[in-house]
């Protein structure tokens, strides 16, 4: 607690200097209000929790969604939907949980919490953030209004050629899966750089790259994978786009295009994209498990290694998805022997987090039993495909109810869990208030059991033969038990995810006041008031080890010398986050709004004309040139341009 | 509908589960109520429970892929039960407080370590073992294998047997035959989009690529009917796109590859004789092939023998009476969105052009 008494004492003796800094801030960093202001924030907290909401109505609709295909699986040959509806079904619940949910929802949490967890006051490219955020919504919103209207895409989430190709589905349900795509790229893309440039240039003095919460590693690779990914599946959902718009022939056999070439490309990019959704959440299950045993994470070296390396591994894994198309069979022994190898360093973090857990004495709330719940269900998930990378196993239960058993216990169970637990972690600094603890173990325990009722029998309906992608099945199979029962979890399922959103509004109106450090936690995010003032850091701080917080001496010393009366921000360097130069924020702006807009009419016009290019290009440089019209710069006093100093504030 | 009243005879969804052997195909003509039985439990045979099931291997592959998974299943268990033994004991061990002495850090480095060595290790056994068991399975072992040539349709299958001599060319829509005990290479195309060749209890998954010729083979141990399913989604009705392998004694399967060989029987009775005029004036023609006839087009299934067979329409229906008049005349409400149009006919030209088709053995 002396913490606590020498930040007091140090507030009381310059009260009036902090006040009015505060006002100052709190006014160079407003956030602008009315319809059009709506419009025009780019706060990365603003924007980061309108994503973090968005991204979850997706998860509620496609979630509703496999509701809807679980109903039609309980029985044999059950006419409940038809094969069209559930193929559009299917597709979209994939298709949306995927790119509208899991990617999106990661890299939302990577938006609000990262500028928080380095010290800094916003986001690298804020009008970017936020025209990132309008292309999300409005591709997500496309697909959404498709569905309802029931001219969905019906190719599955993967949307392999030729099925998808002109011939095999024509009208345009798989044009809006392919122009979702585009959608999702230049959003996902969009933020990864962003998150690229502001962990590596915005950290606060101190933060040298080994003293970088593992949240923030985590994001930080997860951001270069997406920036090496996406631009595989730009080319390949571009050149379907062709194939389908203007007759090109990538993917038709008869005119010397390959349809294999698809798969390479899209599962470049496709098992990579698993790793995006999934590394976020180990920077999130180490975040809960250091605050809730109140222990740095065991072996911080290893953990960094460890992410670092499923970066690499995970983009030589692509072929395990093809084992059954006929490729050579030595190039698939490395591809058996690559998916093998990418389970050690995710066994290390598993091993790290044990020996965290022994070594510090965990404090039993909601968050740690989410993560608690990510370890039953992740180990087994992870064990399951570790027998998927074996070639000839691979080729008895691939493309059957064993693979869809096993990626949602990696997704669901190394992904979701831990997001839910994250949420009910940071959701004090997200909103000042926090969620009822005794409903959240209620919340665990519905999701925990429903999620294995659910899942766990499609191994062995996986194994009895079942195929995935099938809208219904013989009876006499031998299936129809492990499906009712299958169907019957997914009761608890909806149940749980119910009081989940139940529990987020409650806990909004009605919880408790969260002080700014309510878990005792170690990163910065939690040394301001919840939810954070728009300026995030009233003084830049200075991180004085790996533990922001509990590293931290009696007196920190701060960062002096950056402007109160522009949007300054201090620049440092990669490695040692040394102070190197200072930065002037744009202010929020209706510009990338707008250019949002163009930019989604535009691609939503090119789904059913090649002219929609010529006729977007204007507006999209007007939207353009207002986006980067250089606005007034304070004028500068001689003394400013001198680089801040990090000040001791002795009482 | 005619599909309703067929229930009664000939149920779809049959009332006994037969574990009896696999049935044999009717040389004799039996009685219709006979035939009815035959057929139905021919159906339950072609899907019953482990019958489309790699836990229940029927051949060396299958074999061998399911030795490999139970060894699989037996590693991941030790592990899964070792991790969440620490996991467990880390979460409720009763301490004091938290532990920080260097001597517990050392300890937990040293643990790590082992652990991470003992992963390494498990996975080079997991990494051998499955090169073992996948060794056999890109060609076959055995001399004397027969090709067959699979070409997958949206949503049919195609099974081409081949001969030097092209008359004795012929395919076997949905239904492979094969002998017991010999190697069966599967030369595996398509003539839309992709499917996946895959019978589980003998193993084999192979997609069939536009554009590409695919190989895989399967061989099975004993008699026996087994179903396979189209593993690639594929469009609307991938579900409804199984295949049966029947597996025979060589001298039944060269009795089976006699009787193909030869053109569709000539129709006996006034009524057949009329349905065969029925079937040749009628839309059938155009998508439908039956040899020794004029009806040459090859859209849809070849019909030569196609009351021979176990099944209709992929697996979807048992071959009886009942259910040809249900699939002729509306098979979209049995298999929405199949190339099929619906048929309709006179009542009299009807009957006949069943008692024709179903004359096609």
């Amino acid at each position: 607690m002396t913490d606590a008494m020498a930040l007091e004492r140090r507030q009381m003796i310059t009260s009036a200097d902090q006040e009015r800094l505060r006002r100052q801030l709190a006014d160079t960093w407003y956030v602008p209000r009315g319809i059009i202001g709506w419009f025009s924030v780019a706060d990365h907290k603003t924007i980061g929790r309108r994503y973090i909401i968005t991204a979850f109505c997706f998860f509620v609709f496609a979630g509703v969604l496999a509701a809807l295909m679980r109903l039609q699986l309980a029985v044999p040959n059950n006419h409940f939907l038809g094969p069209d509806l559930y193929n559009q079904i299917f597709t979209v619940h994939g298709t949306m949980m995927m790119f509208l949910f899991a990617v999106p929802v990661m890299e939302a949490m990577g938006v609000y919490l990262v500028p928080l967890m380095i010290g800094t006051r916003n986001i690298a490219f804020p009008r970017l953030n936020a025209f990132s955020y309008y292309v999300y919504l409005f591709g997500g919103v496309m697909l959404v209004v498709t569905m309802l209207m029931n001219t969905a895409p019906d190719v599955g989430w993967f949307s392999y050629v030729p099925l998808a190709g002109p011939d095999y589905s024509p009208g345009k349900r798989a044009d809006f899966w392919a122009q979702l795509i585009t959608f999702t790229e230049v959003s996902a893309l969009a933020v990864s750089v962003e998150l690229v440039a502001t962990i590596f240039k915005t950290r606060a003095p101190g933060m040298s790259l080994n003293r970088m919460p593992l949240f923030v590693w985590a994001m930080l690779i997860t951001a270069f994978m997406v920036i090496f990914a996406m631009p595989t599946i730009v080319t390949c959902s571009s050149f379907l786009l062709l194939d389908r718009l203007v007759g090109t022939h990538f993917y038709n056999p008869a005119e010397g295009g390959d349809a294999l070439l698809w798969q390479h490309l899209f599962w470049f990019f496709g098992h990579p994209e698993v790793y995006i959704i999934f590394v976020p959440a180990l920077g999130i299950v180490s975040s809960i498990i250091a605050a809730f045993t109140w222990r740095p994470i065991f072996g911080y070296p290893a953990m960094v290694m460890s992410l670092v390396a499923t970066g690499f591994i995970g983009f030589g894994l692509w072929v395990h998805h093809m084992f059954a198309t006929g490729l050579p069979a030595l190039g698939l022994e490395y591809f058996t022997a690559a998916s093998i190898v990418i389970a050690i360093p995710t066994g290390i973090q598993i091993f790290c987090w044990i020996a965290s857990l022994w070594r510090g004495r965990p404090r039993f709330h909601t968050p740690l039993w989410f993560v608690l719940g990510f370890f039953a269900i992740f180990v087994l998930g992870g064990l399951s495909g570790v027998t998927l990378a074996s070639v000839p196993f691979d080729l008895q239960v691939h493309d059957t109810y064993y693979v869809v058993a096993h990626f949602h216990y990696v997704l669901l169970g190394g992904s979701v869990f831990p997001l839910i637990g994250g949420i009910y972690f940071w959701f004090p600094k997200f909103t000042g208030r926090m969620m009822d603890d005794g409903l959240g173990k209620w919340n665990f325990w519905l999701l925990f059991i429903g999620f294995n009722i659910t899942f766990f029998p499609m191994h062995i309906l996986g194994l009895e033969g079942m195929p995935r992608r099938v809208y219904t099945y013989p009876d006499n199979m031998g299936w129809n038990t492990l499906n009712l029962v299958a169907s019957a979890g997914a009761v608890l399922l909806v149940l749980g995810g119910a009081l989940f959103v139940y529990n987020v509004v409650r806990s909004y109106r009605w919880g408790l006041a969260a002080s700014e450090n309510p878990w005792g936690a170690e990163t910065l995010e939690w040394s301001v008031s919840s939810p954070p003032p728009t300026y995030n850091f009233l003084h830049v701080p200075v991180v004085e080890g790996r533990c922001a917080l509990w590293d931290r001496s009696a007196d920190p010393p701060i960062v002096t010398g950056i402007r109160s009366d522009c949007r300054e921000v201090l620049v440092t360097d990669v490695m040692d986050a040394e102070p190197v130069h200072k930065a002037e924020y744009p202010a929020p702006s209706i510009w990338p709004f707008l250019c949002a807009v163009v930019t989604s009419a535009f691609f939503i016009g090119s789904i059913f004309t090649p002219w929609a290019l010529p006729v977007a290009i204007v507006p999209l440089a007007v939207t353009l040139i207002g986006w980067f019209w250089p606005g007034k710069k304070k004028e500068r006093r001689r003394d400013e341009d001198a680089m801040p100093v990090m000040r001791e504030v002795r009482a | 509908m005619r599909e309703a009243d067929d229930r009664d005879s000939g149920s779809w969804i049959p009332a006994a589960k037969t574990s009896s052997p696999a049935p044999t195909l009717t040389s004799v003509v039996p009685t219709r109520p006979v035939r009815v039985v035959i057929t139905a439990a021919a159906f339950a045979a072609t899907a019953c429970s482990g019958n489309q099931a790699g836990l229940n291997p029927h051949g060396p592959i299958a074999r061998s892929v399911a030795t490999h998974g139970w060894a699989l299943l037996a590693i991941c268990t030790v592990v899964y039960v070792v991790v969440m033994v620490a996991f467990i004991i880390a979460l409720g061990r009763r301490r004091q407080d938290a532990d920080d002495s260097p001597e517990t850090s050392a300890r937990l480095t040293r643990n790590v370590s082992i652990a991470t060595a003992l992963t390494v290790i498990t996975l080079i056994g997991i990494a051998a073992s499955s090169v073992v068991a996948g060794r056999g399975m890109y060609s076959p072992s055995g001399a004397g294998a027969i090709t067959v040539d699979v070409v997958g349709h949206q949503w049919w299958w195609d099974f081409q047997y081949h001969d030097i001599t092209p008359s004795d060319v012929f395919t076997s829509p949905n239904e492979l035959h094969i002998p017991v005990g010999v190697p069966v290479v599967i030369k595996a195309m398509s003539s839309d989009v992709i499917h996946s060749f895959w019978v589980p209890n003998l193993m084999g998954k192979r997609d069939l690529i536009p554009g590409m010729v695919t190989n895989t083979w399967i061989q099975a141990d004993e008699p026996g009917v087994y179903r396979g399913q189209c593993a690639e989604f594929c469009g609307h009705q991938h579900a409804h796109m199984a295949l049966n392998v029947v597996a025979e004694p060589m001298d039944k399967f060269q009795a089976w590859i006699r009787h193909q060989r030869q053109p569709a029987l000539e129709p006996v009775t006034d009524q057949e004789r009329h349905g065969r005029d029925v079937f040749m004036q009628s839309p059938c023609v155009t998508c439908h092939a039956i040899r020794g006839t004029d009806a040459g087009s090859h859209v849809g299934p070849e019909l030569t023998h196609v009351a021979s067979r176990l099944t209709l329409a992929a697996g979807t229906l048992p071959n009886a009476r009942g259910h040809l008049a249900g699939w002729i005349s509306n098979s979209q409400s049995i298999k929405p969105g199949n190339r099929m149009p619906p048929n309709s006919f006179a009542p009299t030209d009807f009957q006949a052009l069943l008692a024709y088709v179903r004359s096609l053995r």
